[in-house]
């Protein structure tokens, strides 16, 4: 029997991936646990490992195939002495696998509903093998006029040609009703923009420009945070904080720390009373889903790190359960793999609460965008010498400004005010933060 | 004698040959059974047998003008029993080809004509006047159709003709009234004027060759005009007053009542399906308006029973035929990934002078249907190839979606323009836009360049013109 190789769902919220590279060649011997391919999902590149002996029959998605479906078929393998045509033969006209559902969507479907009927994975389409699609030059037109993916469109023509009827169901909804053949991925609902199938936007006359592709993590980015503006009712508190004490503290620290390798930043600081603060306002580690509420035991911080082309969240499991050194060492690894692109994603996956940390560029405050399907996010703006009146008197104080996005859904603006609150009394007495 | 087919296909014509082959192809045990000549009317009696006859008329046209070619032809004339007798045995060996193929695709000719006995039988009566069943698991009615009459036009075969008379004349008729100028009415009024007669042209409808677009349809009638031939449109002929070698037609044109006297007439208003005698009525196949009802894929809605070509209703063309029996064989045979014919992918070809060719929507449905149009229109007259052969008359239209560029329709008239279609009907098939058009190569000197500019000037390109 031939082995089917799938595109794997490497994060729950994966729905494609880029095929970035093969690693091994048709004709390849291939043993489980070998490294096959790295897939470039929305978060980060992940490497597939075979999870059968056998020899690589045939190729059936190209290095650098785009937006490949969750459960499409990427390759076969031909077990050990079975013919490698007969192998490929009986592939071919595979209909690609309906993956399961991973177990962890459900929660986030229903906190972040999207305007466009989110495709399922049981009705996402095959992209076509490899990079070309073949289509009626027609149906490519009317496709790319309408802003609809060809890709992700089932043909009905010869050999799994889309033509012109086929994008016009595609484009009313329609093709899912088809009996055999696969549902649209992309179905412009009426009158609603379909997520990630963005408007057609061509560029300014005269104004040199270059174009780049989006990589599946920008993608991401455009999904998730549109869907988040569009559906989640954000609200805004800020919070002054001193941190003089703080800084004192990490110097202390630090000293201590000397020669370790281990030096606390100020973030790991953030993390950690963010971590407390939500222990001691539960009410604030929460999620929206729907017709429920899921109110977290654990706080779980998920850290924005940028890289290049986007941004990743990183999550520290359990922070309120862990040092200042512990968070501390495990950040910088987090970000070090984020940078590097190797995050898994067990490393980004889930999370309770985000921190977003502008202060290293100086600035003063903002309001980030909630990550769905989390309750809040707490952006962090830049430790600076401030006037400060103590006493009734006017003094310099270190002070950093914290401004907290709520979805008000699952958080109310009191609830939100006595999460900074608890927030900011740890920030300015951190030996707290030790106990 | 009783066998059990998978699959009996009643009727050996352009439908039912074809579709027994495809059959046969598929590994399906297959029988035709035909009364008459194999091949049916196309072959026989149609299109076949007709080309010949209008061949005969263009070499004699040529031959009228050879002149123009630098040529000498003097005290030319014609032998009508000659060019009947060639016309016939074009006919007689293309339908012993047929016989050919059957033997070789190991199809079962069974001769006879054929009634539904019940579901799954049929009672075959053969020419020496003997009954047999014949069994199969699916019957396929292609029986086809034949020359409408109505009850004040009937034909006599002698002062009133159909199509078969008058593909077989003793003698060349001095003047002739043509009832109908769809494609059959038309050709032979083209072939009988081109050899002499006086030629009346009498249409219902506003236009002759009603389906056609509007301006080829006008084209064609001024270059028939110029001919000497006469049409009377918005007329309809309401009595056939019949003389001993003679017919006064009372021609109704728009109220206005005239008597014609001509030596022949030509009945050519149109076809009736074959649904008589085959039983049809017996398993409840449901006929309408004289054709048999089916769904895209021939399927007649009662199990076992399918329907293809003529007798399935218009448009009455022996290439739609065949196609309709090879898919309705492959759905018989379950080959997967089907598709239904696209209707509006049939091309129609009429071989009169000028020849017409075209498919798709006219000008006039694809305004109707709501479409934006972008329409390209070259003329024979900018074509070197035209002009090297003598035939500047004519023109090649296009028509675009001026949104999406797809080739809405392509009207052709002139000459040659019959072979000439099938570059759009392909184009139309594969769904090209106009820029794929653009962009193929045409060679030249041919006729086709025609079609490349056409679609250039559809965009304000042409280069030619």
């Amino acid at each position: 029997m031939a082995i089917e190789i799938f595109m794997p769902a490497l994060s729950p919220t994966m729905e494609k991936g880029t095929l970035a590279k093969w690693l091994v060649k048709e004709g390849d011997t291939v043993s489980s646990g070998d490294v096959i391919a790295e897939i470039e999902t929305d978060k980060a590149t992940m490497e597939v490992e075979s999870i059968d002996d056998g020899v690589v029959a045939k190729i059936l998605v190209a290095e650098g195939a785009e937006d490949v479906p969750v459960g499409q078929i990427i390759a076969v393998l031909a077990e050990e002495g079975e013919d490698v045509s007969a192998a490929t033969a009986g592939a071919g006209a595979a209909a690609p696998k309906a993956p399961e559902a991973p177990k962890a969507e459900a929660p986030k479907a229903e906190s972040a509903p999207t305007p466009a009927a989110a495709p399922t994975p049981a009705a996402t389409p095959v992209k076509h093998d490899g990079d070309r699609v073949f289509a009626s030059p027609l149906a490519r037109r009317i496709a790319s006029q309408a802003g609809v993916d060809i890709g992700a469109i089932a043909g009905s023509g010869p050999k799994g040609r889309v033509v012109k009827a086929d994008v016009e169901a595609a484009m009313a909804g329609g093709t899912a009703a088809k009996a055999a053949a696969p549902a649209p991925a992309v179905a412009p609902a009426a009158g609603a923009p379909a997520v990630g199938s963005a408007p057609v936007y061509g560029p300014h006359d005269g104004i040199p420009y270059h174009e780049e592709k989006l990589s599946g993590m920008r993608k991401t980015i455009a999904r998730r945070l549109t869907e988040s503006k569009q559906h989640v009712p954000h609200f805004y508190l800020t919070i002054d904080c001193e941190l003089d004490k703080l800084l004192k503290l990490r110097g202390e620290l630090n000293k201590k720390l000397d020669g370790t390798g281990t030096k606390l930043s100020v973030n790991d600081f953030i993390i950690r009373a963010s971590a407390l603060a939500l222990k001691k306002v539960p009410a604030a580690n929460v999620q929206f889903a729907g017709d429920k509420m899921y109110w977290y035991e654990r706080a779980d911080i998920s850290v924005a790190v940028a890289i290049e082309g986007g941004l990743v969240t990183p999550v520290v499991r359990g922070a309120d359960g862990k040092g200042l050194a512990d968070i501390s060492n495990e950040v910088k690894e987090l970000a070090g793999k984020a940078k590097d692109g190797k995050l898994m994603p067990e490393d980004y996956a889930g999370g309770t609460f985000s921190i977003s940390n502008l202060g290293m560029y100086g600035i003063k405050e903002f309001g980030a965008v909630v990550n769905p399907p989390q309750g809040a996010i707490l952006a962090v703006g830049a430790g600076e010498q401030r006037p400060v009146v103590k006493d009734g008197a006017l003094a310099v104080a270190t002070v950093m400004s914290v401004t907290l996005s709520c979805d008000h859904r699952a958080i109310d603006g009191a609830v939100g005010a006595e999460f900074l609150a608890a927030f900011k009394v740890l920030i300015e007495d951190p030996v707290t933060m030790l106990l | 004698m009783s066998d059990t087919y998978d699959l009996v296909v009643v009727g050996g014509g352009p439908g039912g040959y074809v579709a027994a082959i495809r059959a046969s192809q598929l590994g399906l045990k297959v029988a035709c059974v035909e009364r008459e000549h194999l091949g049916g009317i196309c072959l026989n009696w149609g299109c076949i047998p007709t080309k010949a006859l209008l061949r005969t008329a263009e070499v004699y046209h040529l031959m009228k003008h050879a002149k123009d070619f630098g040529l000498k032809a003097d005290g030319i004339g014609f032998d009508i029993e000659a060019i009947v007798k060639r016309s016939r045995g074009i006919a007689n060996q293309l339908s012993s080809g047929i016989k050919h193929l059957f033997k070789k695709n190991k199809v079962a000719h069974i001769e006879g004509e054929a009634a539904i006995a019940g579901k799954g039988s049929l009672s075959v009566k053969g020419k020496d006047g003997k009954t047999t069943t014949v069994s199969a698991k699916n019957i396929m009615i292609a029986t086809g159709a034949r020359a409408r009459e109505l009850p004040h036009l009937k034909a006599d075969g002698e002062l009133v003709w159909t199509y078969k008379h008058a593909m077989t004349p003793k003698t060349m008729p001095k003047s002739l009234l043509v009832i109908g100028s769809g494609a059959i009415g038309i050709e032979f009024a083209s072939f009988y004027r081109e050899m002499g007669a006086e030629v009346t042209v009498v249409e219902m409808m506003d236009r002759v060759l009603p389906v056609e677009d509007h301006e080829v349809s006008a084209f064609a009638a001024q270059s028939f005009k110029k001919q000497g031939m006469k049409l009377m449109t918005s007329a309809s002929v309401t009595e056939l007053k019949k003389g001993k070698d003679s017919v006064t037609c009372v021609v109704d044109e728009k109220g206005k009542k005239t008597e014609i006297t001509v030596d022949r007439v030509i009945l050519a208003i149109g076809i009736a399906g074959n649904t008589e005698g085959i039983g049809l009525e017996k398993v409840g196949i449901k006929t309408d308006r004289g054709h048999i009802v089916t769904d895209e894929w021939g399927f007649t809605g009662v199990e076992g029973f399918w329907a293809i070509g003529d007798v399935t209703g218009a448009p009455w063309l022996a290439h739609k035929a065949s196609h309709e029996g090879v898919i309705a064989v492959e759905k018989i045979a379950g080959v997967k990934g089907l598709h239904p014919m696209d209707k509006s992918n049939i091309p129609g070809c009429t071989y009169c002078r000028p020849q017409v060719a075209s498919v798709g929507l006219t000008e006039e449905k694809a305004k109707a249907a709501g479409y934006e149009l972008k329409i390209g229109k070259f003329p024979f007259i900018g074509n070197g190839k035209a002009i090297a052969l003598g035939e500047a008359d004519g023109f090649i239209k296009t028509i675009f979606d001026a949104k999406t560029g797809e080739l809405l329709g392509a009207h052709m008239v002139g000459a040659e323009v019959t072979e000439l279609i099938q570059g759009y009907v392909v184009a139309r098939t594969l769904e090209t836009t106009e820029a794929e058009l653009m962009h193929t190569v045409f060679p030249h000197p041919t006729l086709s360049e025609m079609m490349h500019e056409s679609v250039l000037d559809a965009y304000g390109r042409a280069l030619h013109f």
